[in-house]
């Protein structure tokens, strides 16, 4: 009895595990899978599910152009559930078993992090679309969102010269982007010569509800009579109680401004943004920026997902700008190997939706433009300051001592994340 | 921008006094808006201001509203409404409609902050002596941040024709705050700084602070103000403090009151009983949905509507998981536990299948948002509609339980069964119709939870700890111990927030229970009797 019930149970088993290969088998030849790893439920589902619908939309768009090397695309999605394991779960679950040539996703650092050992053990290749902190640059992946100096320091920046800002609120999310970007800029700001106790730092944990201390904290803060402004590094859908309790609290832009680098078009979307006019964000694409692009990526998103009122942020351009990358690069190299790719997609420059070119640069970061905007009525964003050209992504940052002498390369004969100028040799600081 | 204003008020003064202006000039000053930098808009606006004439108020008005609009064509300015995609020009001087063209054809005059500040000065400086009382208040504050020191004699005029004694004084307070920024003789300045401090409020101490620099008896004035104000705030935060603490704890009670009645009179641990509040968030979502697309003047009251509602749904769901699973299963309180688990994902993924996995926008009626302020100490109307809503829900529990028949059963039947079954009480209905009762509780808690949190399938999950805590701190079974409790972890907990932080506060708070229950276990209000024994 035991032994055919072993024995049954082996042969189900070794007929479910070959199922899934012979079909794979078949499948190979007709398409090329893309794997996209976003958020669809969870805390960071409000950011991430509408990263997941243009993807989709991307792959159609191609495929409607003939695919990739006479190949049509498929897209094969995932749900890690704002579950940082479960993001590497699924993250070796799409390059081992759905066999993707690439992987578009991740917001948070610490899920981008969390998959980053699974991309290099299995060598995958994955577009992270999201800002972020810097102080990275893996072979494996290629940053399309801002680092700090495409974000966070030209809008301090602004603050300094447009605002008079001189004293400064650093409140963020628990986890290591907030934290590493707020020791940037405490090291830029006190290098510009703020004080100790003009700086506050402030963190709360994911999908925080209860904004009146710390709302009032801010207020507190910032009637010693010098100008006070809020740089806020929150994540998720803890925004939205918080913007809702500086509304209710009164918190006027004009008085003390705040300016936001995770807060989009999506983000506000839910929110009545009529008390927050004046408060600011930066990034480097807005919906409301005025080129034919922008335009037809609207008119095509908007038809693609059948609603007049979804609005497009700045982490879709990256993913726009991204998808199309790979794509040439695939051509260049005519394979979807990652290597060939890695190789391949250097150099690479495609149109961004703001009337300019993005290129690919050889420690993987892109080039962008910095707008900041100020918050408007119907949720929009209008355009207040820009730079006057593109900024090249610098993931080292010059204002930390670690890592002020590493910079990345990862042509041929460098190939390195963390190339110290100062020594000479490879592996300056931990990745 | 100090150096614009004193051109500004300085002119406003001298035509104040002198001939009627002139509307042509303002018209062209108006129309110089069109299609300029910031810098230029700046000084444009500071130009418009110094004619003096107030009708320039709407038009300043529009602008700090993002509503002036030029025409692409010839550059006229015009103040625009939006109507679906087109805009309604009016005439920025007379009102007048001129006509509608669609969003092509015109172009905003863009605004920044920096702007929206010149603008609400140069509307105080115009509308200090408007007719309306509220207009002349909203001046005289905005004059008051201006603090500049050419508005001196402008305010002085003011003063001289204002009736509200409360207005006048805000206008004292506005000509003290430009003085300090004039070269006026030491006396003034102590004068002023003593007017400031009377208003003893964050603005002053805003003026103030800086002026503890200067040499001499000014700094010394200012500093000895600002230790006064200081202290005075000190006793306002720690008032503000507790208010906080208070908002907390009723947010806390509402979450746990359904569960201190079922873990009080069954012994259920009741691990979906955050579901249950998630339930009462979506029904509100439901209803404002249904008021949005059927009948959207009824917004207002959507609340009103949804807590009854809530009540059903969530005490429904909560009759049916009692009859069909709980009852199976009582004396067996670990069976309980897991089974109430897997019962909270079954409804988690329930709503998620109905609704998505995304938040839902639940929206504050118009008389919920905003705040007020006693003395020094704010209050937002969210809040209090909460505190107040929970304190009813508590004393309509109390009375339910003290009161009427039923609650007369259930308590029976907490301090001993078998007595009270053998008595002729139905227990099983009891336990039926008491589950209900706190799951139902727990819903109208979701009514009011959605109006400061994000309202999503994981909504339970935020509250089922909070819950546990408040009742286990507070004593089981107990109406008063979890009121006590949860406003005791409320007041503690933002008592620690602005030494610790958020997420050490909510450590400490835990670690105090873990002891507290060390030394009583049974919780701040025990019930106490022999069969409560076993």
């Amino acid at each position: 009895m035991l032994f055919t019930r072993s024995a049954a149970r082996t042969a189900l088993a070794a007929a479910a595990i070959s199922i899934p290969l012979t079909t794979g088998a078949i499948a190979q030849g007709d398409t090329i899978k893309v794997g996209i790893l976003h958020s669809l439920s969870g805390t960071m589902a409000i950011s991430e599910t509408t990263l997941k619908d243009v993807m989709l939309m991307l792959i159609d768009e191609q495929n409607k152009k003939g695919g990739l090397l006479g190949k049509q695309l498929e897209a094969v999605v995932v749900d890690p559930a704002s579950d940082w394991p479960l993001f590497a779960e699924k993250a070796r679950e799409l390059i081992s078993q759905d066999e993707v040539a690439s992987v578009f996703g991740a917001w948070t650092s610490v899920s981008r992090k969390s998959v980053l050992p699974v991309f290099e053990e299995l060598n995958g290749l994955l577009f992270y679309p999201v800002q972020y902190e810097g102080e990275e640059s893996q072979r494996n992946i290629f940053y399309t969102g801002a680092a700090p100096n495409q974000q966070a320091i030209p809008a301090v920046d602004y603050l300094i010269d447009a605002e008079g800002v001189e004293r400064w609120v650093l409140a963020g999310t628990d986890y290591v982007y907030p934290r590493t970007t707020n020791k940037i800029l405490e090291a830029y700001l006190k290098g510009k010569g703020v004080a100790d106790e003009d700086i506050l730092i402030n963190y709360t944990p994911f999908g925080h509800s209860d904004w009146q201390t710390i709302v009032a904290d801010v207020k507190a803060f910032g009637s010693a009579g010098k100008k006070t402004a809020v740089v806020s590094t929150i994540n998720g859908d803890a925004n939205v109680p918080f913007y809702k309790e500086l509304a209710n609290q009164g918190v006027d832009a004009a008085d003390i401004p705040v300016v936001a680098f995770s807060v989009g078009e999506e983000e506000l979307a839910g929110i009545d943004t009529e008390p927050l006019v004046g408060h600011l964000a930066a990034w480097n694409y807005f919906q409301s920026v005025d080129t034919d692009d922008n335009a037809d990526f609207i008119d095509t998103w908007q038809g693609f997902i059948g609603d007049d009122e979804r609005v497009t942020n700045d982490p879709m351009e990256a993913h726009y700008i991204g998808f199309n990358m790979w794509v040439k690069a695939v051509e260049k190299a005519g394979t979807t190997d990652p290597d060939a790719v890695i190789d391949a997609i250097i150099g690479i420059s495609v149109p961004n939706l703001t009337g300019g070119l993005s290129s690919m640069m050889p420690n993987h970061h892109i080039t962008k433009p910095v707008l900041i905007g100020e918050i408007q009525d119907d949720g929009q964003f209008e355009v207040v300051w820009e730079t006057p050209g593109l900024v090249v992504g610098d993931e080292w940052s010059d204002f930390l001592p670690d890592s002020k002498d590493l910079i990345a390369d990862w042509r041929a004969p460098m190939s390195c994340g963390n190339f110290n100028t100062a020594t000479g040799k490879c592996g300056g600081k931990g990745s | 921008m100090r150096i614009f204003f004193q051109v500004v008020l300085a002119i406003a003064f001298s035509i104040v006094l002198a001939a009627s202006p002139r509307a042509a000039d303002l018209g062209e000053l108006i129309n110089g808006l069109a299609g300029k930098d910031y810098k230029e808009t700046e000084a444009q606006i500071g130009a418009i201001a110094a004619t003096g004439d107030s009708a320039a108020v709407p038009v300043l008005e529009a602008l700090q509203a993002g509503k002036v609009y030029f025409r692409k064509s010839d550059g006229i300015v015009f103040i625009a409404e939006k109507n679906g995609k087109n805009f309604k020009l009016t005439d920025p001087l007379t009102g007048a409609f001129v006509e509608e063209l669609g969003k092509r054809a015109v172009k905003k005059v863009r605004v920044n902050n920096r702007l929206r500040r010149a603008v609400r000065g140069a509307l105080g400086g115009l509308t200090m002596m408007s007719p309306d009382p509220g207009i002349r208040r909203a001046a005289a504050a905005a004059t008051f941040l201006g603090a500049d020191p050419d508005s001196i004699e402008l305010i002085d005029t003011a003063i001289a024709q204002e009736s509200d004694p409360s207005i006048a004084m805000l206008l004292r307070q506005a000509r003290a705050a430009a003085v300090l920024n004039f070269d006026r003789p030491e006396a003034e300045h102590i004068e002023a700084i003593a007017v400031i401090r009377e208003r003893g409020d964050r603005d002053a101490l805003a003026l103030l602070i800086p002026r503890t620099e200067i040499e001499g008896s000014v700094g010394m004035a200012a500093a000895e103000a600002v230790s006064r104000i200081n202290s005075r705030l000190s006793v306002w935060n720690g008032a503000q403090n507790v208010w906080y603490g208070i908002s907390l704890g009723s947010v806390l009670l509402l979450a746990a009151i359904g569960l201190a009645i079922t873990f009080g009179v069954m012994g259920v641990i009741n691990m979906a009983h955050g579901e249950m509040v998630m339930l009462g968030a979506y029904t509100t979502f439901v209803v404002q949905e249904l008021i949005r697309n059927h009948a959207p003047w009824m917004f207002d009251s959507s609340l009103f509507i949804a807590i009854p509602l809530a009540f059903l749904v969530a005490g429904g769901v909560g009759i049916a998981i009692e009859r069909g699973i709980i009852r199976f299963l009582y004396g067996r309180p670990l069976e309980t536990l897991l089974a109430t688990w897997g019962i909270s994902l079954v409804l988690q993924q329930t709503v998620r299948t109905i609704f998505g996995p995304t938040n839902k926008q639940v929206g504050t009626p118009s008389w919920m948002s905003g705040s007020f302020e006693i003395g020094l100490l704010q209050i937002t109307y969210n809040r209090l509609a909460i505190v107040i809503f929970a304190l009813i829900v508590f004393f309509l529990l109390m009375v339910v339980l003290k009161r009427t028949p039923f609650g007369l059963k259930m308590r029976a039947v907490t301090q001993n069964r078998p007595m009270a079954s053998a008595m002729g009480i139905r227990t099983p209905w009891v336990d039926a119709l008491t589950f209900g009762l706190g799951s139902g509780v727990a819903g109208m808690a979701g009514v009011a939870l959605s109006q400061i949190d994000n309202v999503s399938p994981n909504l339970g999950q935020s509250y089922i700890i909070d819950s546990f805590m408040v009742v286990v701190f507070g004593g089981v079974g107990n109406l008063w111990g979890t009121l006590v409790g949860a406003f005791t972890l409320g007041i503690a907990n933002k008592f620690l927030e602005p030494y610790a932080g958020a997420v050490l506060a909510k450590i400490f708070v835990l670690v105090f229970i873990i002891l507290f229950i060390q030394k009583r276990p049974r919780g701040l209000f025990a019930l106490r009797g022999r069969a409560v024994e076993s």
